[in-house]
């Protein structure tokens, strides 16, 4: 059954899914990555953006992927938050390791059922143009549904990756994870530097979020089934590494793809944890990390 | 029993305060004929099922106020009283356990949905408890407990009464189809489905090319429907759930997906969010269904009914036209209100002989058990998506959009043949 | 505590569990008191490898659920009596601990707590494939009506939580409080030192993701006997590995009474919400309660009574 034409649309489906994941994991990369700050409750950000999405698609018409750029702010200024929240009692009393993750567990938990109790437990879909639309290029078919996310994906990538790059905050953000007292000396402050650092990495939820529904319908403990995903995926890309994060999320996209389409779909999440597992077991800095 | 010690003297005491705490709360006073009948169940209020599991709570609670207008049961007021099982099965026994025992109700039925009702088998069954169940697939199947009664009208052999009409349209055709796909979530009612859709392919013949399952959280449906699409199938059978069906009718629409027959078993095509959502992607699909706005399902009081149901329906954030469950759920309490009122006692032995026996009639239509509990005769429907247009919530109200195709019996149109060539 | 009034305190709770099991027909405190007594196993056990050495692990479902699984695999394959089936499965557990200390090698802090994630999630996956026992459809198991002199089924399962609950403190206080103990701190304060100083780091880890994984699967391993109906999705449930770090982080990490109070605490108060609020809000509760303590409390409740007692007789005679 290993034709051509099923091998290229299950690498070029595999490309578009690993797009969006990288979306999705781009945020904990950034926090997890960078400020060693492990935020299990990332997915929950997300879906919290999935459902900002469809209240404001609901009712307005609005595009979905707009409505996630627009609230990008918003969810940076809650990120900041969050992250004041847990500077204060965990940071600084140097407590992060047990109690910070305990934290994000209860965050994720805190999240869910907020927005159970806001709008039920019933699955939620956006409405756009593109949802139901294919590209026919040869034998290979490209739904809009998954390539506009793709494309999304791989532009909001490639603008942290500038930003963090390019900027002095950027470049702040990057060491700050490497050497805080050098960075006391060039004049940041780590922990606005950090703060930052962690409310760009929500802002990212937003727009995934946007994503994340325009591929599917949503429901609020959706969250729960990217927890796995995403670390796999920030971990196998390396600790610190932006391209490391979309190149092990296109790896992980196509993977998945392909054991779906050739060997049954039910061993696909094997696949990714088993390799998170032996990238564990055998070079835990990832394929790009520093460490 | 076994003597109690003098250390034990205490603790006796103790013991035997509580249980005079308990014989005297006011759960368990004796009362003059006011005194409500109660019915205890646990629902599924959170969780994946809560979408279904809350619209049957609306649907029960618009009985309780029909019931209790008409009078009660035996003269009586009636009261739900209720718990959420968090769709946790782990939760269950306990909660009724103090359903039977702190708050003493006098009746039971279930939660919705096989995993929530499987657990509470065996204390019904050590109780003998008449148990009117909501939704499970075959549960009964290991216990054979004969006060368990199921309102969903699989049939008496329900793993394969479910696909039946799938397989008689199929076989109707000419020429005949050959082959078949089958794909299902990897979750127990799927795969149940699924194994019964295989059973019938094996029994005509028909030759199996694809027949994998899936995870729940499958987010792209593209390549698995390319992988089908490439065995070139005649027939594709599919259980899963809400979230995968739209992501496999999707798929379905933008990779072009041709096959003579497309569907069978997918939750969630029943739902009015998907429906309204998906709208024209659906023309085609012949998937399973209890209830549609047909003219050949129009059973008395089911109309008003959903009026009623539909006023409270999109307040509560749950599927605003209700087709699916609620009315299964107002009948399975018909059913056991119809009973005691008819047999004129509590008598768990008493009702259990009477269901057996009766033919109901209920807003789904004259109800009438098998011996395992389940219906005597298969009112499983293949319903076929006609003429559906895009953004319009409101057409599913009429007839002619969920067309019943099969079975001959309840069919109110012609199968449109093949999906898409 | 010492050692004399632990065990009188245990059989004294050993002796009022059976009593009441053997004479009070109302299910429903049993029903509920299995689930506060499996979770303070889990809590137990959990910090054995949490508090007591400094390992973070977020795959308590796995070790749960497999405990659960290798009953139901026995019970398909002979049905063997329920001790047995307890005992096998703290064997497969413990040697899943076992493996599970061996990660440690290689990793340190969050990647060994993301690592168990990782672990729980592919045997779930597992479970899921395998028809043996159920697979995702699930799985039945028929409980007999009595058991020796309990007039209920779930009063004996009652007793049995409340025997194996003693015998996991009971390990726990042991580790705490001997030369392992002091071993385990060692490591939680300071790995590289503790090997420095001689401390068998290696050992004592995989003493204690043994321990732990033994008693975490002997936790799951009635679960097929008091639900009736497995299936993996409910087996290894998100709740469980979530309680089973919040309850010791509430009561206090240090010790080995801190997971029994936050269980107890954090168990009734989800036991209570379950019937009476009776919604979403019993999962706002868990994370509530979690988020403040940890903020407010780090040391937990057993942290907050040190606290206070230091402080009154840090005042007491000043003010004399």
């Amino acid at each position: 059954m290993f034709t051509l034409d099923l091998f290229l649309n299950a690498v070029v489906a595999g490309v578009m899914l690993g797009g969006f994941y990288a979306a999705v994991a781009l945020g904990l990369s950034i926090v997890f990555g960078q400020l060693d700050i492990v935020n299990i409750a990332h997915p929950a950000f997300i879906i919290a953006g999935s459902y900002v999405a469809y209240m404001v698609n609901n009712a307005f018409g609005i595009d979905p992927i707009l409505i996630g750029v627009a609230f990008m702010p918003v969810f940076f200024l809650v990120g900041v938050a969050v992250y004041g929240i847990y500077y204060a009692g965990f940071e600084r009393t140097g407590r992060e390791s047990l109690a910070g993750l305990a934290f994000f567990f209860g965050l994720m938990f805190i999240i869910e059922v907020a927005l159970i109790l806001t709008f039920g437990v019933d699955y939620r879909l956006v409405d756009a143009p593109y949802i139901g639309e294919t590209l026919h290029v040869g034998v290979v078919d490209i739904p809009l549904r998954m390539f506009v996310p793709f494309v999304t994906a791989l532009v909001m990538t490639g603008v942290v990756y500038l930003y963090l790059a390019k900027t002095f905050t950027g470049r702040a953000i990057l060491a700050v994870s490497q050497d805080r007292l050098a960075l006391r000396l060039m004049g940041a402050s780590p922990v606005r530097i950090k703060a930052i650092a962690f409310g760009i990495g929500i802002a990212t939820a937003a727009v995934a979020g946007a994503l994340l529904i325009i591929i599917g319908p949503v429901e609020p403990s959706f969250g729960r089934l990217y927890i796995g995903r995403v670390f796999a995926i920030v971990i196998m890309g390396g600790m610190g590494s932006i391209g490391g994060t979309l190149i092990a999320a296109l790896m992980l996209g196509v993977a998945e793809s392909f054991v779906q389409t050739f060997y049954g779909p039910s061993w696909a999440p094997l696949v990714a944890f088993g390799v998170l597992l032996l990238t564990l077991a055998f070079r835990p800095q990832g394929l790009f990390g520093r460490l | 029993m076994s003597q109690p010690s003098n250390l034990g003297l205490g603790r006796m005491m103790l013991a035997g305060i509580m249980m005079i705490a308990f014989a005297f709360s006011p759960a368990t006073a004796q009362a003059p004929s006011d005194d409500p009948i109660k019915i205890g169940f646990s629902m599924a209020l959170t969780g994946g099922l809560a979408g279904n599991g809350k619209a049957a709570l609306i649907a029960m609670q618009i009985w309780e106020k029909d019931i209790n207008e008409a009078g009660g049961l035996l003269g009586r007021p009636v009261e739900l009283v209720y718990y959420d099982d968090h769709t946790n099965g782990a939760d269950v026994p306990g909660i009724y356990a103090k359903l039977l025992d702190v708050d003493k109700v006098d009746l039971v039925v279930s939660s919705y949905g096989t995993n929530l009702i499987a657990p509470a088998m065996p204390t019904m069954i050590r109780r003998k408890l008449v148990f009117m169940s909501l939704f499970g697939l075959a549960v009964n199947e290991r216990f054979n407990y004969e006060r368990y009664f199921q309102i969903m009208p699989a049939g008496p052999h329900p793993a394969e009464d479910w696909s039946r009409g799938f397989f008689d349209i199929a076989m109707k055709q000419d020429p005949q189809p050959q082959t078949i796909a089958l794909l299902a979530t990897d979750s127990e009612f799927s795969k149940n489905a699924v194994a019964g859709a295989r059973g019938h392919a094996e029994r005509l013949g028909l030759n199996i090319v694809y027949d994998n399952t899936f995870p729940p959280g499958t987010a792209d449906f593209s390549p698995i429907v390319r992988a089908v699409q490439a065995t070139n199938a005649d027939l594709i059978y599919v259980g899963c759930y809400p979230p995968e069906a739209a992501g496999i009718v999707r798929a379905a629409n933008e990779l072009d997906l041709k096959a003579k027959m497309f569907g069978g078993g997918m939750v969630g095509l029943q739902y009015a969010s998907l429906q309204e959502s998906l709208g024209s992607m659906l023309n085609g699909i012949v998937n399973y269904d209890f209830w549609a706005p047909e003219p050949t399902l129009d059973f008395p009081g089911v109309k008003e009914f959903l009026e009623k149901y539909q006023a409270e329906a999109e307040a509560a954030g749950v599927d605003p036209l209700g087709y699916y469950l609620p009315p299964f759920a107002y009948a399975y309490l018909q059913v056991l209100g119809d009973a005691v009122n008819a047999v004129g006692s509590l008598d768990q032995e008493a009702l259990a002989k009477y269901i057996h026996e009766t033919t109901f009639d209920t807003v789904v239509g004259p109800v009438k058990f098998g011996e395992n509990g389940e219906w005597a005769e298969s009112r499983a429907l293949q319903v076929q998506f006609q003429n559906i247009k895009d953004n319009d919530l409101d057409q599913f109200r009429e007839a002619g959009k969920t067309v019943i195709v099969a079975p001959e019996k309840w069919a109110s149109g012609e199968v449109i043949y093949p999906y898409r060539e | 505590m010492k050692i004399a009034p632990f065990w009188i305190v245990s059989i004294l709770l050993f002796a009022a569990g059976t009593y009441f099991a053997a004479t009070v027909e109302n299910q429903y405190y049993f029903f509920a008191g299995y689930t506060i007594l499996q979770a303070t196993i889990m809590a137990t056990a959990w910090n054995i490898l949490g508090g007591f050495t400094g390992y973070v692990n977020f795959g308590s479902a796995g070790f749960f659920g497999l405990g659960a699984y290798t009953s139901v695999a026995l019970y398909t394959a002979f049905e063997p009596p329920l001790i047995v089936m307890i005992v096998a499965a703290a064997v497969v557990c413990g040697l899943l601990g076992l493996g599970t200390g061996y990660l440690t090698l290689r990793l340190k802090g969050v990647y060994f707590a993301i690592a168990t994630l990782a672990l729980a999630i592919v045997l779930e996956t597992l479970m899921i494939n395998w028809d043996y026992v159920g697979g995702s459809t699930g799985a039945y198991i028929i409980t007999p009506e009595r058991v020796l002199f309990f007039p209920t089924y779930i009063g004996y399962l009652f007793v049995l939580m409340l025997v194996l609950a003693i015998a996991a403190v009971a390990i726990a206080r042991y580790l705490n409080s001997s030369r392992v103990g002091r071993g385990l701190a060692a490591i939680r304060d300071d790995e590289t030192a503790a090997e420095c100083a001689g401390v068998p780091t290696l050992k004592l880890k995989l003493l204690s993701t043994t321990v732990m994984g033994a008693l975490m699967g002997v936790a799951g391993a009635p679960l097929p006997f008091f639900v009736t109906f497995v299936e993996p999705v409910s087996a290894f449930n998100l709740l469980v590995a979530v309680n089973a770090i919040a309850m010791p982080m509430i009561g206090g990490t240090a010790s080995w009474i801190g997971p029994i109070i936050g269980a107890l605490l954090l168990g009734s108060v989800q036991e209570w919400a379950k019937v009476t609020i009776s919604s979403e809000w019993n999962i706002l509760i868990v994370g509530v309660v979690l988020v403040g303590f940890i903020t407010l409390a780090p040391r937990g409740i057993v942290g907050l009574v040190q606290a206070l007692r230091q402080k009154a007789r840090a005042n007491g005679p000043a003010t004399a």
